[in-house]
């Protein structure tokens, strides 16, 4: 589970980035960032707090106008795109969503925007692909019920049921394991897994449980403003990638099928 | 939404026996074809009526759009410097007419006023977009509004201070008031309403995706921009009528949304269709109220609307701390 699936990556990597620099006023979040993204994999961002997890995906996302570089969807540059297409290629999910007072089912059916347009007339295979996503994320149960009377991680489920339903082949989620109890958390990674291998999709997430993160097929670790390593789990953990990152020892130990952060507490 | 519909047809019913005529003459009237009463019910109150529920339904809806588009139940229509630009721009007028209060308060009636209001509430939000350099940032939107609120506010003050004159006459108008209201202006609200209204029910898919967040909204394929102009220049179009037909009448965009998203479950499209409604009924009952409470003198209808929606609103806090 910690290498790449064995069919061959085919020769356009489904995102790729070019010297990316991001900045926010005089702050630098990116600097001179480039990868490539590998299609059928889960591909996990790990690094410490404010070193542009989120900038990374938001900016993939086409969310950010990067100062320079340049990001290709599919090999054509992502600024080309159009817009409602773009959208139904990738989807992306915020790191927290604001309370709507919309139904569940609302909130997730505009997941379809890009195919449904102003109107909102939906198709049958709209339809279904909300019906999917809402029973996908256990969200179907209170599909008539408020957004904002929901709990936090009630609503996380219905934003990534509000993302699936995009039915998107590229998904770009930040944190999508946040409020989650271990249990729910589990079937998100299991949702992902799914998307990535059994559809043939692309997965880029930030996490930031080890244990959940490290069940991706492949890491990209950043240090400040840049990668430190992207490659398949084992070679992270091979070339200790995290310590570097967090600039401090990461012990991560395998534990059954998965792996562990094994915390060293000071005597 | 149906209840919004009759409630209306019966307040504009009652409103025609409602006037400065007793209630038992207002009923002869209407069963003695004489010019008098001809002229008094058709002419008067019926077009009043009318033009208050369109006023009303203007800022309902102006009300709907802001607290949408802003992501902030405190929004409302007059936000972007409407009512200050107007307000401004009626006292020039009337310091630059003759200024008795008398050929003043004529003057409401007329195009002078009117037209100054409508130009000084453009202005206004024009000032307000141009210092937060464009409709992007939300902040800064608000900010830029807050400031051209006070900045134009104190001008105003200043002309009035300078000329006592017109300090009753602008009175009317700084609380709102219903009374000019003519089938003229009727038909001038109903053809802005019309305007602003079906595109607001187009775009309201576009709202609901932007209470997930700007953000969200962009990433499912929404031109965020061009919304966002779309929307504003409607808030804009909308205000800026109300405020030119009946002065800056207090309240009902604020709590014509909260009214109906309490009482119904509702997405962005009913709230832009209902809000309308309802703050067409809220208007003409205010309208009523200010007609009869002390007959057969008026109060200015402004002052109507502030109680019963500042009432409503301490009311709404209440149930919301009892909640939780």
């Amino acid at each position: 589970m910690n290498s790449a699936p064995a069919s061959s990556a085919p020769a356009i990597p489904p995102l790729s980035a070019r010297n990316l620099t991001v900045r926010f006023g005089s702050r630098t979040v990116l600097d001179d960032l480039s990868l490539d993204i590998l299609r059928g994999c889960w591909t996990s961002i790990i690094g410490p707090n404010g070193c542009g997890k989120s900038t990374l995906l938001k900016t993939l996302a086409g969310l950010i106008d990067p100062e320079r570089g340049a990001i290709a969807l599919e090999g054509k540059p992502l600024k080309a795109w159009p817009r409602r297409e773009r959208a139904k290629t990738v989807a992306w999910l915020p790191q927290s969503t604001e309370p709507s007072d919309l139904t569940v089912r609302d909130c997730v059916g505009l997941g379809r925007f890009a195919y449904t347009g102003w109107l909102g007339d939906r198709r049958p295979a709209d339809e279904e692909a909300i019906e999917r996503a809402l029973n996908a994320t256990g969200a179907a149960e209170w599909s008539t019920r408020r957004v904002s009377t929901l709990s936090g991680g009630e609503r996380q489920r219905v934003s990534l049921a509000r993302l699936l339903a995009v039915e998107a082949s590229i998904l770009l989620l930040d944190e999508p394991t946040t409020h989650l109890d271990p249990p729910h958390q589990i079937d998100i990674a299991r949702i992902l897994r799914h998307h990535a291998r059994g559809l043939e999709g692309t997965i880029v997430s930030a996490i930031h449980d080890m244990a959940v993160a490290l069940m991706a097929d492949r890491v990209i670790v950043m240090g400040a403003h840049n990668l430190i390593g992207h490659g398949s789990v084992s070679e992270a953990l091979n070339g200790d990638w995290l310590s570097r990152a967090f600039g401090t020892p990461v012990n991560i130990v395998r534990s059954g099928t998965g792996f562990l952060w094994q915390p060293q507490v000071p005597d | 939404m149906l209840i919004y519909l009759l409630g209306a047809v019966l307040l504009a019913g009652v409103s025609l026996f409602v006037g400065t005529s007793s209630l038992r003459t207002s009923l002869e009237w209407l069963r003695s074809p004489a010019a008098l009463s001809d002229t008094v019910l058709w002419d008067i109150r019926l077009p009043r009526a009318v033009g208050a529920w369109l006023v009303g339904a203007l800022l309902g809806l102006g009300g709907a759009i802001a607290q949408t588009l802003f992501r902030n139940p405190l929004a409302e229509p007059y936000l972007l410097g409407s009512a200050s630009g107007a307000a401004l721009a009626v006292t020039v007028c009337l310091l630059a007419v003759d200024t008795t209060m008398i050929t003043g308060l004529a003057w409401m009636g007329g195009l002078g006023v009117t037209g100054a209001a409508f130009v000084g509430a453009a202005a206004g939000i024009t000032l307000t977009l141009t210092l937060s350099r464009g409709v992007q940032q939300t902040a800064n939107l608000l900010l830029a509004g807050v400031v051209v609120a006070f900045v134009l506010g104190a001008l105003t003050s200043l002309l009035m201070l300078r000329s006592p004159d017109i300090w009753r006459a602008m009175q009317s108008f700084l609380l709102g008031t219903t009374g000019f209201l003519g089938w003229r202006s009727a038909a001038l609200l109903a053809l802005v309403f019309a305007v602003c209204a079906i595109p607001a029910v187009l775009l309201s898919r576009g709202l609901d995706a932007l209470t997930l967040g700007e953000d969200t909204a962009r990433s499912l394929g929404l031109p965020l921009g061009a919304l966002r102009v779309g929307l504003l220049a409607l808030l804009s179009l909308a205000t800026a009528a109300a405020v030119s037909q009946a002065g800056i009448v207090g309240f009902v965009g604020l709590v014509a949304p909260h009214l109906v998203r309490e009482s119904v479950r509702v997405n962005s499209r009913q709230l832009i269709i209902a809000a309308p409604l309802c703050g067409g009924v809220v208007l003409q009952a205010a309208d009523l109220v200010s007609r009869w409470v002390i007959r057969p003198a008026e109060l200015p209808v402004g002052i109507v609307t502030a109680c019963l929606g500042g009432a409503y609103l301490v009311m709404l806090l209440w149930r919301r701390a009892q909640r939780e």
